[in-house]
């Protein structure tokens, strides 16, 4: 039990995906203009990444049964796309309110490298089935704790750029922010072995 | 030769399993759409902006197909086109939709307006507005904060000496930014009018004119000279009704405080700002500069 609690917490703060291992950087530059819509793509990605690794798990013990866990890659990518067309189909369904709150963020995500990060990473570390789902559910945290942090940043701070040096001005200042918030979050180095 | 078969053949099983389950799920999960509804949402821009009133093109799109008696004009973006096309595909009268664009009805630039206090919190119209009606002496006027900017999504609108200045080309009317303006100052007009009351204080005369210098002192200039019975003054504001306004701009010129604000190139009677000699203009940059360097002196 403790051995999950410290995997969940490393995952969330100490190896944060986005702004440790700098994984889904796209979409987390791209929605984290607004609170809602941050929300919105952090629940998406929990939800998928969580989803995903359920899938996946049991996939890659079937890769390595046949010995041929170097197409993990292709194959992941592969079953996570179908998988997600299908949550969505099933959403539409059966859960219409769930389907509108996520909305356009599910299909975007599909393909997302964090999605593909967390679970070839959970692998990697040769983590058990309840390890990696604890894994990948504190990897979309994480991700989702990053893009709320800054997007609060962006709906507080840099909706007036007016003492911001004109170069930096747009895309710039963005950036240089998100690696001060990535600084910031090299203080919990160390915290979890 | 196993070698290769073995890793080609389970990806081609695993793709197939994944191929199959989405053709099944596609057939059990099929929810009936309307093919009306696919059709009416291709013809929608898709700029998801929500000036329709709807959550996007998609909600636009089956609720019109559900709902006879909605217009299809609501469309700002697509215009008369997209209403064409949409009444085609479902069989109805387009109706003819008036252009708009948005008016911010503020007129108080940094230089008209007083201010009360320096707000320094949170760099929103609606923070501001939270804790103090408005930093500006006239709790009407535009606060200029940007909370109208953020809201477009057309890039039609900035802040401009302190007020609010829409880009009548890029603006497609979706009113996202009079529904994000705290103070209600930003109401979409008829984009073919050209005259507009650039005030929204109802203070009396005496006070609005006290708070700034562009304000309307409701004093009826307007209503004598206007040949259209256009413009009226109601509770200390002159209001253009812009059904019977044809944009002449006699009211904007006739205006003693040029809150009415006339697009049109029309010479005015009073100019807004008394011409300066060079003397006073050197004065004011030396003053300025003083100021600046004041300022300067302050932070280091």
């Amino acid at each position: 039990m403790v051995n999950l609690i410290v995997i969940f917490m490393a995952i969330v703060l100490v190896n944060n995906f986005v702004l440790s291992q700098f994984l889904g950087i796209c979409s987390f530059l791209g929605v984290s203009n607004k609170m809602s819509s941050a929300v919105g793509m952090g629940g998406a990605v929990v939800f998928v990444m969580v989803i995903a690794e359920a899938v996946t798990w049991p996939v890659m013990q079937l890769l390595n049964k046949f010995d041929i866990g170097y197409l993990q890659t292709v194959v992941f990518i592969l079953v996570i796309a179908a998988l997600v067309q299908f949550v969505e189909m099933f959403m539409k369904k059966y859960l219409p309110a769930l389907q509108k709150a996520l909305g356009i963020f599910l299909p975007l995500i599909t393909t997302n490298c964090a999605i593909l990060g967390a679970t070839i990473n959970a692998i990697s570390y040769g983590y058990s089935f309840a390890e990696s789902m604890v894994y990948s559910f504190g990897a979309g945290v994480g991700y989702m704790v990053a893009m709320i942090l800054f997007a609060g940043i962006r709906e507080e701070k840099l909706y007036n750029t007016e003492g911001v040096p004109t170069p930096f001005k747009g895309v710039g200042i963005i950036l240089v922010s998100a690696s001060i918030m990535a600084l910031s979050f090299m203080g919990f180095t160390g915290m979890f072995q | 030769m196993a070698n290769v078969m073995t890793p080609v053949l389970l990806v081609a099983v695993i793709g197939l399993v994944c191929s199959a389950l989405l053709v099944f799920a596609s057939k059990v999960f099929h929810v009936e759409v309307d093919e009306r509804v696919t059709q009416v949402r291709e013809v929608l821009p898709g700029a998801n902006c929500g000036g329709c009133g709807f959550a996007g093109c998609d909600d636009y799109a089956s609720n019109l197909v559900a709902d006879e008696a909605l217009p299809c004009t609501k469309c700002s973006p697509g215009g008369a086109a997209v209403a064409a096309q949409i009444a085609e595909i479902l069989g109805r009268a387009a109706g003819a939709a008036e252009p708009e664009v948005a008016q911010v009805l503020c007129n108080g630039t940094c230089g008209a307006s007083k201010k009360v206090l320096e707000w320094q919190g949170l760099q929103s119209c609606k923070g501001a507005k939270g804790w103090f009606s408005s930093p500006n002496a006239c709790m009407y006027g535009c606060i200029g904060l940007g909370d109208c900017v953020n809201a477009c999504k057309f890039d039609a609108i900035g802040i401009v000496d302190g007020v609010a200045r829409v880009n009548r080309e890029n603006c497609v009317a979706c009113g996202a930014c009079a529904g994000a303006c705290p103070q209600k100052i930003i109401k979409l007009v008829p984009k073919k009018s050209q005259v507009h009351v650039l005030c929204s204080s109802t203070d009396k005369g005496a006070v609005a004119r006290k708070n700034c210098d562009n304000a309307c002192i409701g004093c009826m200039k307007c209503t004598k000279v206007c040949n259209f019975d256009a413009i009226h003054v109601e509770d200390n504001l002159a209001r253009i009704d812009y059904s019977k306004c044809k944009s002449c701009g006699l009211c904007a010129a006739e205006c003693p405080t040029g809150a009415i604000n006339s697009f049109r190139k029309l010479p005015k009677k009073k100019a807004a700002a008394p011409k300066m000699t060079p003397e006073q203009i050197e004065a004011l940059k030396a003053k300025k500069a003083a100021e600046k360097a004041a300022a300067a002196a302050k932070e280091a």
